[in-house]
C-alpha cells in the first residue's frame, strides 16, 4: 500500500511557480529522503504534505486517504523540525503528550506511549525536564519523541540535523536509521546534505527547481544518474564534466567522470598539471588543468608524493564515464 | 577589574556621571514633592528644598487629604480605569498584532499602517467628537468612556510593538502546535503570548503611565464625585485664588504609589522574561 500519494503538485506563490507539477508514491515502511539545493522547492513540497501549505493544484493522499481538505492535525503525520520547536513551558513529558491530550487519549495509554518513546530514545531521565534545561541533541530527541508517541502514518524529517555540530550530527544520524528499522514506520526527511541522503535513504527524490529531476535508490542515483544535474549534486567531491575533444572522443556533448574514477596512470591518455593539492590522509585530492585547460579533480584514496606542479597521466577507470547529450541527459549505451 | 587599562575607566566613569545626572534630574522634582508634602505651608514657601525638620515637619496635607473628598474611591476609579484599559489593550493589541503578523490576507500591510497611524496623532484631537458620542451613547461621567477612550489610545503602540516581537516567534514552533492540533487561540495564548511576554510588560509600562496621570478626559468625560480619578481629584485643592499646596503634594505623593507598584510587578516580569531565554 501507498503511505503517501503526490498526483501533479503544483505551487505558486503570485508568478512565481515553486513546483511544477510533483508526482511521488512513497511505499510503506519506506525511507525516503528529499534532496536537493535551498531554493528547489523541497521544504515547500513537504509543507503542502503536512498542511501547512495549501498546494495551488494537484492532490494529497496519506495512508490511501485524499487529505487535501483535512487539517495537519488529522492527516495522521508528525512532524520533526530543524529548529526541534519544543513547547518552551511544557516538561518533556508535557511536549510528548499534547498532541495525544487533544486527540483525546485516554491518559494510561498516553503515560504507556510516552514510556516506550523515552526508552527508545533514552530520554526516560529527562521527562520532567523543561526544554531549556536540555543540551541540543537532547532537544531532537524529545522533538523526534515527540513525533514517536504520536504513532502517525508518516513521519517527516525537515532537515532535523542542521542546527547540531558534526559529531551529534553523525550520531543523530545513526539513531534515525535504527529508529527507522526499529519502527517500521514511513519516513520522509528532508535535508540539503546529500551525505545523509546518501546514508538514510531507501530511495532519493532529488529537486531542482521545482521538479523532481530523478527518484531512485542511493548507489543507481550515483551509478547512473539521469542527467548533469544528478550526477553533478550526489557525489563528493562533485563529479567532473569535461567539453570539448574528450566529449567528442566519447561521442556526448559533456562527458561525465568522477573523481575517484580517475587514476594516476603513467600511460593514461590524459595528460595535465597539478594546480593544487589537498592531502586528507585518507584520500588526496589532486586539481589537475588538463591541456586544453580544463580541470579536473582526481581523489586517490591514499596518500601520494605528486605535488603541486607535477606533470601527470590520467586514465579513467572502464566503465565509469558517463555521457550526457547538449540537453544534460544522460545518454546510455543502448 | 584591576587589569582596566586607565581610558577605559575613565570612559566608564563618564558613562556613570551621564547616568547619575540624568537619575538626579528624573527624581529630584519627586523626591522635593515628597519632601514638601510633609511640611507646613509656611516652611514650603520659605525653604522649599529643605528636607522636613522638627520645626516645620506636618502631616496636615495628608489630614485634609484622608478628610476632605473621597480619595479612596478616586483611588478605585483611578485603578479600575488604569488596569481595565490596560487589560483591553494588551488583549486586543496582542491579538491584532498576532493576525497581522501571522496570517497573508489583502490588505495586511494596509491594515498595519493604518493602525500604526494612531501613533502620530493625537486622540485628544477628537476630544469634541469623542465627547458628542459619549453622551449619545449616554456614557458620561462612567469610568466605561474612560477605559474605551484610554483603549483606543494605547492600541496603535501596543499593536505596533507586538507585531514587531511577534515577527521573531519561531514559525516552527506554531506550526508544531497545528500539527498537534492546537487552535489557532490556543497558539496565541499557549505558545506565543508568553514568548513575547517581555514586549507586553513594555507595553504595558508604556500604556499604564499616560493613562494614570491623565487629567484631561477625566475632567471632560468623568468629572462625577463618583467616577474621579485621582490626577482629578487632587485638583479640588487647587483654587482660583487659594491653592493648598501641602494637601496637593499629599495627594499627589500617595498617586505615586499604586504606579510604582504596577511598575515594579511589570519591570520584574520584563527582566524574567529575558532571562527565560529562547527555546534554541
Amino acid at each position: 500500500m501507498h503511505s503517501l500519494k503526490l498526483s501533479r503538485i503544483v505551487k505558486t506563490f503570485g508568478p512565481v511557480e515553486v513546483l511544477k507539477g510533483v508526482d511521488l508514491e512513497v511505499e510503506t515502511g519506506e525511507f525516503v529522503v528529499f534532496v536537493g539545493p535551498s531554493g528547489c522547492g523541497k521544504s515547500t513540497l513537504m509543507r503542502i504534505i503536512v498542511g501547512l501549505e495549501t498546494q495551488t493544484s494537484g492532490t494529497v493522499e496519506i495512508g490511501g486517504r485524499n487529505v487535501d481538505a483535512t487539517v495537519p492535525a488529522k492527516r495522521g503525520i508528525a512532524m520533526v523540525f530543524q529548529s526541534y520547536a519544543l513547547y518552551p513551558h511544557l516538561t518533556v513529558a508535557g511536549n510528548m503528550t499534547l498532541a495525544l491530550k487533544e486527540d483525546g487519549v485516554p491518559r494510561p495509554e498516553r503515560e504507556a506511549r510516552v514510556e516506550k518513546a523515552a526508552g527508545l530514545l533514552q530520554l526516560s531521565p529527562l521527562l520532567k525536564r523543561r526544554p531549556a534545561e536540555l543540551s541540543g541533541g537532547q532537544r531532537q530527541r524529545v522533538a523526534i519523541g515527540r513525533a514517536i508517541v504520536r504513532e502517525p502514518t508518516l513521519f517527516l524529517f525537515d532537515e532535523p540535523l542542521s542546527n547540531l555540530d558534526a559529531a551529534l550530527r553523525v550520531a543523530t544520524r545513526l539513531e534515525i536509521a535504527k529508529l527507522h528499522r526499529t519502527l517500521n514506520a514511513t519516513m520522509i526527511y528532508v535535508t540539503h546534505d546529500q551525505i545523509e541522503a546518501m546514508t538514510l535513504a531507501d530511495r532519493i527524490v532529488v529537486l531542482n527547481g521545482g521538479t523532481v529531476q530523478q527518484v531512485g535508490r542511493p548507489i543507481d542515483l550515483y551509478n547512473r544518474p539521469d542527467n548533469l544535474f544528478v550526477a553533478g549534486f550526489i557525489g563528493s567531491p562533485k563529479m567532473n564534466f569535461l567539453k570539448g575533444r574528450f566529449a567528442d572522443e566519447a561521442g556526448a556533448a559533456t562527458l561525465g567522470v568522477r573523481p575517484e574514477h580517475l587514476k594516476v596512470d603513467p600511460a593514461g591518455a590524459w595528460a595535465g598539471t597539478v594546480r593544487h593539492a589537498e592531502h586528507l590522509g585518507s584520500d588526496t585530492y589532486l586539481y589537475v588543468v588538463l591541456e586544453d585547460g580544463q580541470e579536473v579533480t582526481v581523489r586517490i584514496p591514499e596518500e601520494t608524493p605528486i605535488g603541486v606542479d607535477d606533470t601527470i597521466q590520467l586514465s579513467p577507470l572502464p566503465g565509469r564515464l558517463h555521457r550526457f547529450d547538449a540537453e544534460g541527459l544522460a545518454l546510455r549505451a543502448a | 577589574m584591576s587589569t582596566r587599562a586607565p581610558t577605559q575607566r575613565v570612559r566608564l566613569a563618564l558613562v556613570h556621571l551621564a547616568l547619575i545626572a540624568y537619575t538626579l534630574i528624573a527624581v529630584l522634582p519627586v523626591l522635593v514633592v515628597v519632601m514638601n508634602s510633609f511640611k507646613t505651608r509656611r516652611a514650603i514657601f520659605n525653604a522649599p528644598l529643605e528636607p522636613p525638620l522638627p520645626s516645620t515637619a506636618s502631616l496636615a496635607g495628608y489630614r485634609t487629604v484622608i478628610t476632605q473628598g473621597d480619595f479612596l474611591l478616586y483611588f478605585q476609579n483611578s485603578l479600575v480605569v488604569t488596569i481595565g484599559s490596560l487589560f483591553f489593550v494588551l488583549l486586543f493589541g496582542a491579538m491584532a498584532a498576532f493576525a497581522l503578523s501571522e496570517y497573508r490576507f489583502r490588505l495586511n500591510t494596509f491594515l498595519g499602517l493604518f493602525l500604526a497611524l494612531g501613533i502620530m496623532v493625537p486622540i485628544r484631537l477628537g476630544t469634541v467628537a469623542i465627547l458628542q458620542m459619549m453622551v449619545s451613547a449616554g456614557l458620561v461621567n462612567t469610568l466605561t468612556a474612560l477605559v474605551l477612550v484610554y483603549t483606543a489610545q494605547g492600541l496603535p503602540l501596543a499593536v505596533f510593538i507586538l507585531s514587531e516581537f511577534m515577527r521573531g516567534v519561531s514559525d516552527d514552533l506554531k506550526n508544531a502546535g497545528r500539527i498537534d492540533g492546537l487552535s489557532e487561540y490556543r497558539i496565541f495564548f499557549v505558545l506565543v503570548l508568553p514568548l513575547v511576554r517581555p514586549a507586553l510588560a513594555t507595553v504595558a509600562v508604556f500604556t499604564m503611565i499616560p493613562i494614570w496621570n491623565d487629567l484631561w478626559f477625566p475632567l471632560i468625560l468623568a468629572p462625577g464625585d463618583a467616577t474621579k480619578t485621582v490626577t482629578l481629584g487632587a485638583q479640588i485643592f487647587l483654587g482660583q485664588f487659594v491653592t493648598n499646596w501641602e494637601a496637593v503634594l499629599s495627594a499627589l505623593s500617595l498617586a505615586i504609589l499604586p504606579i510604582l507598584v504596577l511598575y515594579l510587578l511589570f519591570s520584574r516580569q520584563l527582566i524574567r522574561g529575558i532571562t527565560a531565554g529562547a527555546v534554541k
